[in-house]
């Protein structure tokens, strides 16, 4: 029981930061149609950013307390920004009107060349970093097994619920998001309707790029060790969590983030650490077979 | 043709003053084909202009056109928006051409159908909204001078859901609403964008006689707000009732250009929707 209710603890937390990266697919998806194959490496980037920032923070001395971590965070949110409007001007505006796989495989470049990037400019080595916050809150207790609650674990799961609300009202509520939206159902007659289209594309990949950020920063923060190469792993499994949530979908992609994260983490518990990401991608393979539109997939709206 | 116009057929008089929106020579051609060849005409500020033509004419083409949905292949599209400097349409991108003031309804509906009448009339004024929330960073943070402009704005949606006689509808799917419904809608979300001139491409096409008529009145009322109107329509009965100003195209050439009596009367007119036995048609 206290085992079972640990492997919770550690999947919600995992499945957050999943989530956290699903939704930057989702919602380039939504507005593009398309997949940015580079998004995973846009949160490996988030990451080192965050590590560089924890460094520059550590020599200043100003590296202590939830000040420093929020200040790691801007940091990183910041460039990482940069990195997913480049994304959108170099690998998928110039290719808007080519055929459909052109931009899919542009990204796919540009994911490799960003992995490549990372690898010569800050080693191929794996970059551990001293754990900046310790301990935990003790949960249960049970047969002298401990359940413990980390405060990484509370600061992962209530940053993403802070920015996974902060980004709902910015959705919902602001012209913004209305414009996203608007762009998402008939882009030509946002267009119309004097919305400025190339650029609310370009702002949907930086605040893509924004979350995939802090998705890295709390990575770094619970597991404190990266390299040029998680990017890739993280990256699919946010795709396959985008999917099972339904692949357009915002609370789909928390969804599917959510499950995918407590099937892995319940998966190497009960059964074999070795075949977690097997597990994992299994659940792909079904959801694209049983349920190609997800678990909160919208039916596609006809055009009339 | 005389039995398709009903009794309020007087000649409005022409007001004064330069057109809202001049056409020189524009021409439209898709690969081999041209759709529109070196049509000219203006349609006058204040007025309803309506384009008419058997089906292939090219009016719709020439309407994209205009609204930036294609780029011409030749020719010139002015806007004469009072108060500022003639703009070249065609020109700018699509975005810019809402910005310059032209809007456009569709023949074939095309709201945002998973938003709400309310949003979809927002997004019309997305323009002025964006620059009041600083690009949405001010709307998350709540500044002050964005639930002003946003308050605004939704006096201006209300004002026009009433007008359109939608106001119960506002929190309903735009893509739940019934077809004559959707119609309106659609008009209220262009005017939403305060068009000098407003583009509407067979806005009666579908609509029951009753709504017809109620569409032509919130057509004149628009026209006594001061907004001009371009129309492509093939009800006669709506043409010859509310326009100030008919122009033919019959094969993506201009044939006629005048007012409605004029054209009715034209002997080109008739034999380009009825074939060429003029003789027989023409006699009263």
């Amino acid at each position: 029981m206290a085992y079972a209710m640990q492997q919770l603890i550690n999947g919600v937390s995992l499945g957050m930061i999943y989530g956290l990266i699903a939704v930057g697919y989702t919602m380039v998806y939504g507005i593009i149609g398309m997949i940015n194959f580079a998004h995973g490496d846009v949160f490996m980037i988030g990451a080192f950013l965050s590590l560089i920032a924890v460094l520059l923070l550590s020599m200043g001395g100003l590296m202590d307390g939830p000040a420093g971590i929020l200040l790691v965070l801007l940091f990183s949110v910041a460039i990482t920004g940069v990195y997913g409007w480049a994304i959108e001007r170099i690998a998928y505006r110039p290719l808007r009107g080519s055929f459909r796989l052109a931009p899919l495989i542009s990204a796919i470049g540009l994911s490799i060349v960003l992995q490549n990037f990372v690898q010569v400019s800050q080693g191929a080595r794996v970059k551990p970093m001293e754990t900046l916050v310790q301990g935990g809150i003790e949960v249960m207790r049970e047969d002298g097994f401990v359940v413990q609650l980390a405060y990484t674990q509370i600061l992962i799961i209530g940053v993403t619920l802070a920015v996974l609300a902060i980004f709902t009202v910015l959705v919902t509520r602001t012209p913004l998001g209305r414009a996203m939206r608007a762009c998402e159902q008939d882009r030509k007659m946002a267009s119309l309707l004097g919305i400025d289209t190339d650029r609310t594309i370009s702002l949907t990949f930086v605040i893509g790029a924004a979350l995939a950020a802090v998705a890295g920063t709390m990575y770094l923060l619970r597991y404190g060790v990266i390299d040029f190469y998680i990017g890739f792993l993280a990256g699919v499994k946010a795709f396959t969590a985008a999917v099972l949530g339904g692949i357009g979908s915002l609370p789909g992609a928390v969804l599917g983030g959510l499950l995918i994260g407590l099937i892995e983490t319940f998966w190497s518990a009960y059964f074999s650490v070795q075949y977690k990401d097997v597990a994992a991608f299994s659940i792909l393979v079904l959801t694209l077979v049983f349920l190609p539109t997800g678990l909160l997939g919208r039916q596609e709206v006809e055009k009339v | 043709m005389s039995a398709a116009a009903p009794d309020r057929t007087a000649v409005r008089p022409v007001r004064p003053g330069p057109p809202i929106l001049e056409v020189q020579g524009l021409t439209m051609r898709f690969g081999g084909l041209t759709a529109v060849s070196k049509v000219s005409f203006a349609a006058g500020s204040g007025q309803i202009t309506a384009l008419i033509g058997p089906n292939g004419a090219g009016k719709t083409t020439l309407f994209n056109c205009v609204t930036g949905f294609y780029r011409p292949s030749d020719g010139i599209i002015r806007l004469h928006k009072p108060g500022v400097p003639p703009t070249e349409l065609q020109r700018l991108p699509g975005h810019r051409i809402a910005r310059a003031g032209v809007a456009r309804t569709f023949q074939n509906i095309r709201l945002f159908p998973g938003m709400t009448a309310l949003e979809n009339l927002l997004i019309a004024q997305h323009g002025p909204l964006m620059a009041a929330t600083g690009w949405g960073i001010g709307a998350v943070l709540g500044l002050s001078r964005y639930p002003a402009a946003e308050r605004l704005a939704i006096e201006r949606a209300k004002r026009w859901l009433t007008a359109t006689n939608l106001m119960e509808r506002a929190d309903d799917p735009a893509g739940a609403l019934p077809y004559g419904q959707q119609r309106r809608l659609e008009i209220a979300r262009a005017m939403c964008t305060e068009p000098a001139l407003l583009c509407l491409d067979e806005p009666a096409a579908g609509l029951n006689p009753r709504e017809s008529d109620e569409l032509a009145r919130l057509l004149l009322d628009i026209r006594e707000e001061g907004t001009s109107i371009l129309l492509i329509e093939h009800d006669m009965g709506v043409v010859m009732r509310i326009s100030d100003r008919v122009v033919v195209l019959d094969h993506g050439v201009l044939i006629a250009d005048g007012t409605p009596a004029e054209v009715r009367g034209n002997a080109k007119v008739i034999a380009a929707y009825l074939g060429e036995d003029e003789e027989e048609v023409a006699a009263p």
